[in-house]
């Protein structure tokens, strides 16, 4: 389609997201937020414990569906479409590594069902030779031996390996945006550098939109060109570019006590610095 | 202990009781694929076997005693089969029941609708053509006959399986199972995956009931009672015997589940234990404690290798 530089790949204008509406639980978990993403960017989104984020990453996917507000990406209002409709333009990596990924499968039929995400599926033969050689190929680059497993069930792996097939598979059809959403968060803290690294140069290399969630400061500081930082479901901090380079971790605690007050960090042991 | 009595006299007798059980345990064994389908690939409990077996023997049954030709009406039957899975599959993804309650509101649902189609709880076909009639060509006595053409039917059926579970749809449906979530997010619509899944289960459990119909000479209302239990024992029964680590092993596996199910059965009851002697009624309650200890071992072994530790 005619995507031109610049075009804002998503626009989220107004939404608001309520759970358990009526009840004495009732939480509105995204307050009439707005915001949009720019083709190319990579944007680290940042924040505490209920913050959003999360809800934030789940409407865009179409997970839930929101009270108020619209959603659009690459031009289309997709406010309403269903999670697999959606699917078509969104690549996703998940918290937990054992969601992106079917563990009684190998790794040729995740990788086949993933090489046809948004395509429809027919009666054509599942994983074809061309198939294979194309994911060795891929695989060959995570540098894990995995290209000779092609026929290992994916319950098998470790976590961390896991996370580099979900993440692999979420970009072998270009997506018009990716969304991590805390991809490293369950990982130990050496594979969660590996595949963070990894997630880098998938991002630069395919020059992907791409969105990730994340607890880490750090890991919010270094990638990326622009940070967003929410609280109660709202943004309230937006820097890209240079603004962006120029923050640091005291920059961030600041803000946060700024808005909070003082004695809540210290609760907020999921803060990493 | 274990008596064995009159052993001379059962000696003929038993030949046919094994014929039969292979004959029972192949043409079940379209069932038990079915029942592989839900309760393994797609990781949906599923009773409406209980009523889909019946509807299968009814539409078979009702079209050959209208005069109709035997082929078709396994034809219809499966379409039937079909049509009441898929009543199901959509009770639990667009109204969002229960997935055991809406099979179990589907099931109750056909009782009726079996007789209506039948005009009363039984039928008898005797003397009606049927497809063993049409297939008998070099003259073969009925019980070889029979378990034959089940025997092939049900390879056909097992291949054509395993060949559409590895398509692009075959795989989708392994995943609605494995994950929905992941497939979702690659673009699959699962509930849809669902309504096919639990469709062609029942369409294979219909064409059981039309083949067991045909064979027998009736089809009767109260004919599925049990189906799913003993669907089950078959598909655990052979998973712990052949195996499950690929899509073709497990299919087999059920299979043969079928078959050592049906033989177990056949044995049980040409036994006497005591002044007891089991009889066809007691089938189910004999199934249903072979499943709790089937499903019970796994448990059972966590906790002694805990207790060893």
């Amino acid at each position: 389609m005619n995507e031109q530089k610049g075009w804002n790949v998503l626009e989220i204008s107004n939404l608001t997201k309520i759970f358990n509406r009526g009840s004495i639980n009732e939480v509105t978990a995204i307050r009439s937020l707005s915001c949009f993403v720019n083709k190319g960017d990579f944007v680290t989104v940042i924040g505490s414990n209920g913050a959003g984020k999360s809800t934030l990453l789940n409407l865009v996917a179409g997970t839930y569906l929101p009270d108020e507000g619209s959603i659009r990406l690459g031009g289309h209002d997709v406010t309403f479409w269903p999670e697999h409709k959606r699917a078509a333009y969104i690549g996703r990596v998940f918290q937990n590594p054992l969601s992106g990924t079917c563990a009684s499968m190998s790794i040729e039929e995740n990788f086949a069902m993933a090489s046809r995400r948004g395509l429809g599926v027919s009666l054509k033969w599942g994983v074809t030779r061309r198939d294979r050689e194309f994911f060795k190929e891929k695989l060959r680059l995570l540098g894990l031996g995995l290209e000779h497993r092609l026929r290992d069930k994916v319950g098998l792996l470790s976590g961390g390996q896991r996370q580099s097939l979900t993440l692999l598979m979420a970009t072998l059809r270009r997506p018009r945006l990716l969304l991590l959403d805390e991809h490293t968060a369950a990982l130990d803290p050496r594979t969660a550098q590996q595949v963070l690294q990894l997630t880098e140069e998938i991002i630069r290399e395919m020059e992907l939109t791409a969105v990730m969630v994340t607890h880490n400061m750090r890991h919010a500081l270094e990638l990326g060109n622009r940070l967003i930082m929410m609280h109660h479901g709202r943004i309230i901090l937006d820097v890209a570019g240079e603004k962006k380079k120029a923050l640091s971790v005291q920059d961030l605690l600041h803000e946060f006590s700024k808005l909070r007050g003082g004695d809540e960090i210290a609760d907020d042991k999921m803060l990493l610095i | 202990m274990t008596v064995r009595e009159k052993g001379s006299t059962e000696g003929t007798m038993s030949f046919y009781a094994f014929i039969g059980a292979w004959e029972q345990g192949l043409v079940y064994g379209l069932m038990v694929l079915g029942v592989y389908l839900t309760f393994r690939v797609l990781d949906f409990p599923d009773l409406t076997v209980d009523g889909s077996l019946p509807l299968g023997a009814a539409v078979s049954g009702a079209m050959i005693v209208h005069g109709m030709d035997p082929f078709v009406s396994l034809g219809a039957a499966v379409l039937a089969g079909a049509a009441a899975g898929a009543v199901t599959a959509l009770l639990a993804t667009k109204l969002r029941i229960m997935s055991l309650l809406a099979s179990i509101i589907t099931m109750t649902a056909l009782y009726s609708i079996n007789i209506r189609i039948m005009g009363r709880p039984n039928l008898t076909l005797l003397n009606k053509p049927t497809i063993f009639d049409a297939l008998n060509f070099f003259g073969l006595p009925q019980y070889v006959l029979v378990p034959c053409i089940f025997l092939v039917i049900v390879v056909v059926c097992k291949v054509l399986l395993d060949l559409f579970l590895h398509t692009q749809v075959g795989l989708a449906l392994l995943a609605t199972g494995d994950n929905p979530q992941m497939i979702r997010s690659q673009g699959v619509n699962t509930d849809t995956m669902i309504i096919l899944g639990v469709a062609l289960s029942n369409a294979l459990v219909a064409l059981a009931g039309g083949l067991v119909a045909q064979s027998q000479g009736f089809a009767d209302v109260g004919m599925g009672i049990g189906t799913i239990v003993a669907g089950l024992a078959s598909v655990i029964l052979g998973e712990s015997l052949v195996g499950k680590h690929s899509v073709v092993r497990h299919t087999l596996a059920v299979l043969a589940g079928s078959v050592v199910y049906r033989l177990a059965i056949a044995v049980a009851l040409s036994y006497q234990v005591g002044f007891l002697r089991l009889t066809p009624s007691d089938l189910n309650l004999i199934t249903a404690v072979l499943v709790v200890i089937c499903l019970t071992v796994p448990l059972v072994r966590e906790k002694i290798r805990f207790k060893r530790a």
